[in-house]
């Protein structure tokens, strides 16, 4: 097995393609990973201003918006089909190339044999295949936005029959089988990922490093390689049915009877909710792929920076692991006004209301760990205890929408909208904050910049309460999603100001991520050099060099003799005792020296 | 101590962030009292909407004291925590009953929850009372079209080889019981009467979306699914797609007119069959 091999056949010289193009090492992958995550979320994020810009301010001319996007632009004005196909790739984009891809691909490659003192991944051609599948599939989508009729127009759940008639719509042409035909290629890359960290995870753990002993980052990153590896087959087969019925005349998902144009489809026998109940059966597991990891990550952050162990480590692991459940019975819920039967509905009501037993099992947790804790607020702490804020608003908002009778009102509304980018797409964007500058110092051996990054927290924690809270009253008045304009509804035009004060906020939403941006790179740079163990933290890769060199550990591995959250331990010498400390030279004053063995 | 940070800046930001969190707290929860004179649940015009919206409030009032419970706690914590002075944070990190408080209590309060929202879908999803008017209502790509049965109190069948420029809706000439079939662009309602509402797509799904009635359902191609409701407020409301069906999506609009027996028999009796007799 790759990690049991010698040391020193790290030493042996890698060309530079060998190392930093097609590597096989997890960190350098990792970083890939991470970089071209950034990338797409730079993308991702102007599509969202164009968004903004179209529901502030509809029927505006943009110079300058329209010269970037000719196709997009019809005298100055944007197309109301471009519109839906910024919409929808800003979902695509941000959930599966953004968020899935920097956190499991990004943080997961990075730490996972960092943290469980192993020397790599346990298949690391594999893993390097896996991320050189991400690029032709980024490749693929981004195509799609030059081919007739422009990128995919149907919304990221790609409904058919819409997205399964070219002629029901421009997106529905070309741009639609280059989206499906991306994610296929996306879905076998994370597979590989998957398999890759579950393995690792369960096979490679250094000696002492018990299953009840690792970091939560790390059982974050567990469970979530576990949903990942269950449900994106799910979606796999249906975008493969998807496919057939749109290039080879089959009917998985086509009814009979249907008339587009005025021209009688010649499918017969199809049922358009098979599609959403297999896409949500992905689609479901899937914001616990961008949460879970985020969790984790926050935990540890929480420790390290409130010189504190996390409270309740037990329940913390059981709470992960219910959650990972649940998420495969509560896919119903984005579904009980689709015309599926209202018995089930009651069923995914029950299963959805749960999950908020785990969820407030943790955020209790996260709020015992601060008290007599002994708070440094580094921009990763401050983007931790952000990440609690915003949980927490969207994961309540979420017990609204768990119950079908208040759901029929704020189905398909902008309270959806807000309810998913507070609990999904902001909080796990915290989630990557918090962690990207907590670790920034071992991927790339230098420090990030404090005070641009508690600047960058201020701006974005408010940014985001002042760009999505509004949004939850667009959905009371009953604003629907993905609607080009609202001018045309009486009952919804006395919304119209909420709608430009969210844009606003938007904007200045995207400005502070500039000073992110800018702080990164500099950082990459000219940033100070990192030292080995600059948090004084006490997990595995804190006792790796900054950044750590090929094999991680020179000539010895690791050996785990605690729990990973020894700090403050009452009569040890520091206020963080690393994990590889024996048991020995902490002298216990009465109290257990640590609760988290198994 | 992690990298260069002292105890006042410390105390200093952690103070910052208190006033941010408490100072977000009572601006979302001022933002919700305003918000209720313009920006709220547009004014129930349904029976069943009555109680949609008293488990609305019921939600709003737990997860407001919730919202507002944890980030007062988060702010008083980051406040009084912060790095300063002598001495180690506290090493405790179990405490068995209080973590099963907080497991029990969400617990309780969701099982009641799924209960009492479990008898309102319930009812809503009943059978229609025997006096309900019935309406059929398809969406097509960008407009609704509504059908009442004519006379004969039943629908005719549908042939969408049929749909045309003078057969919009498919009617099939061969079934008689289509001959009576009267259509309307406009759907019209009996205040205060339950309706049944059966409804279709032609072309992809859509959504029969009317916010003052609490309905929403969708239309699926192939399918027909049927809801009912009272409404009770006589005037015109909007009806509006809420599944994404394409270019037109903003513009699939439709009017809603509810109207008391006698207006609603005036504007039936009006209306002319949807077929042209052969």
């Amino acid at each position: 097995m790759a990690v049991t091999h010698d040391a020193a056949h790290a030493e042996h010289e890698l060309t530079f393609i060998q190392k930093y193009i097609f590597s096989q090492d997890h960190k350098i992958i990792g970083i890939q990973y991470l970089l071209t995550s950034l990338l797409m979320a730079v993308i991702g994020g102007t599509l969202a201003m164009l968004i903004r810009m179209q529901l502030g301010w509809p029927g505006t001319k943009w110079g300058l918006a329209s010269m970037l996007f000719p196709g997009g632009f019809q005298g100055g004005q944007m197309k109301p089909d471009f519109y839906l196909t910024v919409v929808t790739m800003h979902g695509t984009i941000m959930i599966f190339f953004v968020l899935t891809t920097v956190l499991s691909g990004g943080f997961g490659n990075f730490l996972i044999p960092l943290q469980i003192g192993a020397r790599d991944m346990a298949f690391p051609w594999l893993n390097m295949v896996s991320y050189w599948l991400l690029v032709p599939s980024i490749v693929v989508l981004l195509a799609s936005f030059f081919v007739a009729g422009g990128a995919a127009g149907g919304g990221w759940t790609a409904y058919p029959p819409l997205s399964a008639i070219p002629g029901a719509a421009p997106g529905s042409g070309l741009g639609q089988t280059l989206w499906l035909i991306s994610l296929a290629i996306l879905i076998v890359a994370l597979l590989f990922g998957s398999l890759n960290y579950i393995t690792t995870i369960f096979q490679m753990r250094a000696r002492g490093l018990s299953l009840m002993r690792l970091p939560l980052t790390i059982w974050g990153l567990f469970v979530t390689a576990i949903l990942m590896l269950l449900s994106f087959p799910v979606l796999f087969a249906a975008a493969i049915m998807l496919l057939f019925d749109r290039l080879a005349g089959t009917s998985f998902f086509v009814p009979t009877g249907v008339v587009v144009g005025g021209q009688l489809l010649s499918h017969t026998g199809g049922n358009p909710l098979l599609w959403q109940h297999l896409f949500w059966f992905l689609g479901h597991p899937e914001v616990y792929v961008l949460i879970l990891p985020a969790m984790g990550m926050v935990s540890d952050i929480i420790a390290a920076n409130g010189r504190k162990p996390i409270f309740g480590y037990q329940f913390m692991v059981g709470s992960i692991c219910a959650i990972g459940i649940l998420s495969f019975l509560v896919w119903g819920h984005h579904m009980y006004t689709s015309g599926m039967h209202p018995l089930v509905g009651t069923a995914f009501m029950a299963t959805t209301l749960a999950i908020a037993i785990p969820s407030a099992v943790k955020t209790f947790n996260w709020l015992a760990s601060l008290w007599r804790a002994r708070i440094y607020f580094t921009s990763a702490m401050l983007f931790a205890i952000g990440f609690v804020s915003l949980f927490v608003t969207g994961g309540l908002t979420g017990i609204f929408l768990a119950q079908p009778p208040v759901d029929i009102h704020f189905q398909d509304t902008f309270f959806v909208v807000a309810h998913f980018h507070f609990v999904m797409a902001s909080a796990s964007l915290f989630g990557v904050f918090g962690g990207l500058y907590f670790w920034f110092p071992k991927m790339f051996g230098r420090m990030m910049n404090e005070r641009l990054g508690r600047i960058h927290f201020w701006l974005t924690f408010v940014g985001i309460y002042a760009t999505f809270f509004p949004m939850h009253f667009l959905g009371f008045g009953g604003m629907m999603r993905r609607v080009y304009s609202i001018q045309l509804y009486q009952h919804l035009r006395d919304l119209q100001p909420l709608n430009v004060f969210v844009s606003l906020a938007a904007f200045g939403l995207g400005l502070a991520q500039l000073i992110f941006m800018y702080n990164f790179l500099y950082s990459l740079f000219r940033g100070p050099k990192a030292e080995r163990n600059p948090w004084r933290a006490t997990t595995l890769e804190w006792q790796a060099p900054s950044p750590p060199p090929h094999g991680n550990w020179g000539h010895h591995l690791p050996e785990v003799h605690r729990w990973a959250y020894d700090y403050s331990v009452p009569g040890a010498a520091e206020d963080y005792t690393p994990q590889t400390v024996p048991a020995a030279p902490v002298p216990a004053h009465g109290s257990a020296p640590h609760g988290g063995s198994g | 101590m992690p990298n260069g940070h002292t105890s006042i800046s410390e105390r200093r930001t952690g103070l910052l962030l208190a006033i941010v969190i408490l100072s977000l707290t009572l601006l979302g929860v001022g933002m919700s009292v305003a918000a209720r004179t313009r920006w709220w649940l547009p004014p129930v015009a349904s029976v069943h909407g009555l109680e949609t919206d008293r488990l609305f409030y019921i939600t709003l009032a737990i997860t407001g004291a919730v919202f507002v419970l944890v980030h007062v706690l988060l702010g008083l914590l980051v406040w009084r925590y912060s790095a300063h002075g002598e001495g180690r944070a506290f090493y405790w990190h179990d405490h068995r009953p209080l973590e099963l408080t907080y497991t029990i209590i969400p617990a309780i309060v969701m099982a009641v929850m799924v209960s009492a929202s479990g008898v309102v879908w319930t009812k809503i999803h009943s059978a229609p009372p025997a006096d309900a008017l019935t309406v059929d209502v398809r969406g097509e790509q960008f407009a609704w079209l509504a059908r009442y049965p004519g006379p004969d109190g039943a629908f005719g069948r549908i042939d969408p080889r049929q749909i045309g420029r003078d057969n919009a809706l498919g009617l099939d000439p061969g079934d008689s019981s289509a001959a009576d079939d009267i259509t309307s662009r406009d759907i019209h309602l009996v205040v205060n009467r339950p309706v049944r509402v059966r409804i279709r797509a032609r072309d992809v799904l859509h959504s029969f979306f009317v916010a003052e009635f609490r309905v929403k359902q969708d239309a699926v191609p192939g399918m027909t699914v049927e809801i009912w409701f009272t409404p009770t407020r006589e005037g015109e409301y909007e009806l509006a797609c809420a599944e994404l069906c394409g270019v037109g999506h903003y513009i699939m609009k439709g009017k809603v007119k509810v109207e008391s027996q006698q207006a609603f028999d005036a504007w039936l009796a009006q209306q002319k069959p949807a077929l042209k007799p052969q």
